[in-house]
């Protein structure tokens, strides 16, 4: 192995501290949270997880997450596909401006639109399911994923597309055989970040949802205040809501800096 | 960008796009628009206020203050992250296991749900029980960031920084990886000193992914919410209010429409007019 600088390590370690800490504290008693300083915990206890596992609150809370976040991440994708081949290949009527139009949803302040979101999914009856979250999501994940892949697709020569053309291929089955394969990494870097940014929202989840589909980070905020200070348990379910990120980081790896270097993140 | 041929049918293609985003900007945007210019006393009676509201927060010494507070912790974060995040790329390995290693630690703090960094930090820095906070009164500071405003809006930077310091890195080691090998090469011939690659060759490629990253930082630093939400609750006092959590503040809490309205329309004609000034930079790099 080759040399490593001492920076990179010194900043992952500062990355670390507090994930440590947290881990730290879901592994102790109570009374030794409050009671002790200790570095490692002194009396070792899995009563925390114990709890969230085997509590409906807790883990539908997860389930909850999970669904929105892959819905979302299915909706913003597939709809961003089509989108992004038009605004990569073709000029057509308004695209600049639709595409700076496209921009300015992923930077509304979501505290802007929480009320009006309350009142606008009540109204169609969708307040209180993953959908609302789902849909709602989009705002801003739409036009990151077609920004992703604009960028991804217009690295592929328009000659592909042409050869295409000539060889006699109907549109739809050069698009799903041959470009979106041709695109993979691209798909994988948009499914990534909007993965990512429907599963760290909070405002909008929360607002959206008050018992059926409650995200799992609201049950901990909830917990917080009502159930008085039981910081080991909420040490215990912040650790878990860190797993399902860490497994896509891995999976992703070596797109990532693929990703940010020809998509346009 | 100019091989494109004209297409009006491509519509076709954009049009779910259009209708979901729509679907969700413009319904609620309309709303605010609508709540911005009225009056209500409940049950869905509505007087017309015109500007009003609109003048009032603009007056608003409130206003004023949580805007100041929300420039200066854009701005600090701004200058923090963003030479720090170049820094760690220029000095992470190039190639071999390492470079995974490095990124898949990185990027962790960034798929951390924002209510949970924030509970992260507040149990990290608690002055009695947190590491942080044990750490340096253990150095005979004395620090208690529910109380001292200093001490919280340090806690509230520095975790910041530790939230997305990740990301500049991330997009600067992606615009690095991009510089070819033989730009180096030449350099070390003309005998050129590490400075001089920096500022002659490394930074200006850096140029465009730098323009992302502080974009990108900009646009989620003035949305802040969640984190010093959780982290501090705006206080102690009003220190750490920044614009979001006032405006909800004023919408939910207190459920003063109007004014929530006009300040929410103000907030987002501010976040947009900046991004306007950076994306026409960014198009206008791009067609050099």
């Amino acid at each position: 192995m080759k040399k490593i600088s001492a920076v990179p390590i010194i900043y992952i370690l500062f990355l670390m501290l507090p994930i440590y800490w947290l881990v730290n504290m879901s592994f102790k008693t109570t009374n030794e949270i409050l009671g002790t300083f200790s570095l490692w915990p002194q009396e070792f206890t899995v009563a925390n997880y114990v709890k969230i596992f085997t509590d409906p609150t807790w883990y539908t809370g997860y389930f909850n997450s999970l669904t929105y976040v892959g819905l979302n991440t299915v909706i913003s994708v597939t709809v961003a596909l089509p989108a992004a081949y038009a605004f990569s290949r073709f000029r057509f009527l308004g695209d600049k401006h639709l595409f700076f139009w496209l921009l300015t949803n992923r930077m509304a302040p979501p505290a802007v639109f929480a009320l009006p979101f309350f009142q606008l999914y009540s109204a169609i009856e969708l307040f209180d399911t993953p959908l609302a979250v789902a849909l709602a999501h989009c705002l801003f994940n739409i036009p990151l994923a077609v920004w992703i892949l604009e960028g991804f697709m217009s690295g592929v020569p328009k000659e592909l597309d042409e050869t295409a053309y000539v060889d006699g291929y109907p549109f739809w089955r050069f698009f799903i055989r041959i470009f979106l394969p041709t695109i993979a990494a691209g798909i994988g870097v948009a499914c990534f970040f909007a993965f990512m940014f429907s599963w760290v929202e909070l405002l909008l989840a929360k607002t959206l949802t008050s018992v059926a589909a409650k995200p799992i980070a609201a049950t901990m905020t909830r917990t917080a205040s009502t159930a008085g200070y039981e910081l080991g348990l909420l040490a215990a379910a912040g650790t878990l809501t860190i797993i399902p990120g860490a497994f896509v980081i891995y999976f992703v790896r070596n797109y990532i800096a693929k990703g940010f270097a020809l998509g346009r993140v | 960008m100019d091989n494109k041929t004209t297409h009006q049918k491509a519509w076709f293609f954009v049009l779910p796009v259009v209708v979901l985003v729509a679907f969700n900007a413009i319904i609620p945007l309309m709303t605010v628009v609508n709540y911005s210019v009225q009056e209500t006393f409940g049950d869905n009676v509505f007087f017309w206020e015109g500007v009003k509201w609109f003048e009032d927060v603009l007056n608003s010494d409130r206003f004023h203050a949580s805007l100041l507070r929300q420039l200066m912790f854009t701005g600090i974060i701004l200058a923090i992250e963003v030479p720090l995040g170049v820094a760690i790329a220029l000095t992470m390995p190039k190639k071999g296991p390492w470079v995974s290693v490095c990124l898949v630690f990185m990027a962790m703090p960034l798929l951390i749900p924002w209510n949970v960094v924030g509970a992260m930090w507040n149990i990290f820095a608690l002055p009695d029980i947190g590491l942080l906070g044990h750490a340096i009164n253990g150095m005979g500071i004395e620090y208690n960031f529910t109380r001292q405003p200093f001490a919280a809006w340090f806690t509230t930077v520095l975790m910041d920084v530790w939230h997305w310091t990740s990301l500049v890195v991330l997009l600067a080691y992606a615009g690095l990886r991009s510089i070819p090998e033989d730009y180096y090469q030449a350099a070390k011939i003309d005998g050129a000193k590490p400075w001089a690659v920096f500022l002659h060759i490394q930074l200006p490629k850096l140029k465009r992914v730098l323009t992302i990253a502080i974009l990108l930082r900009f646009m989620d630093s003035f949305m802040i919410y969640t984190e010093p939400f959780v982290l501090t609750g705006g206080g102690p006092g009003n220190s750490t209010t920044f614009l979001s959590i006032d405006l909800v503040k004023v919408a939910l809490g207190q459920f003063d429409l109007g004014p929530a309205a006009a300040m929410s329309l103000i907030y987002f004609l501010i976040v947009l007019l900046v991004c306007w000034v950076f994306y026409t930079l960014m198009m206008k790099n791009e067609d050099q």
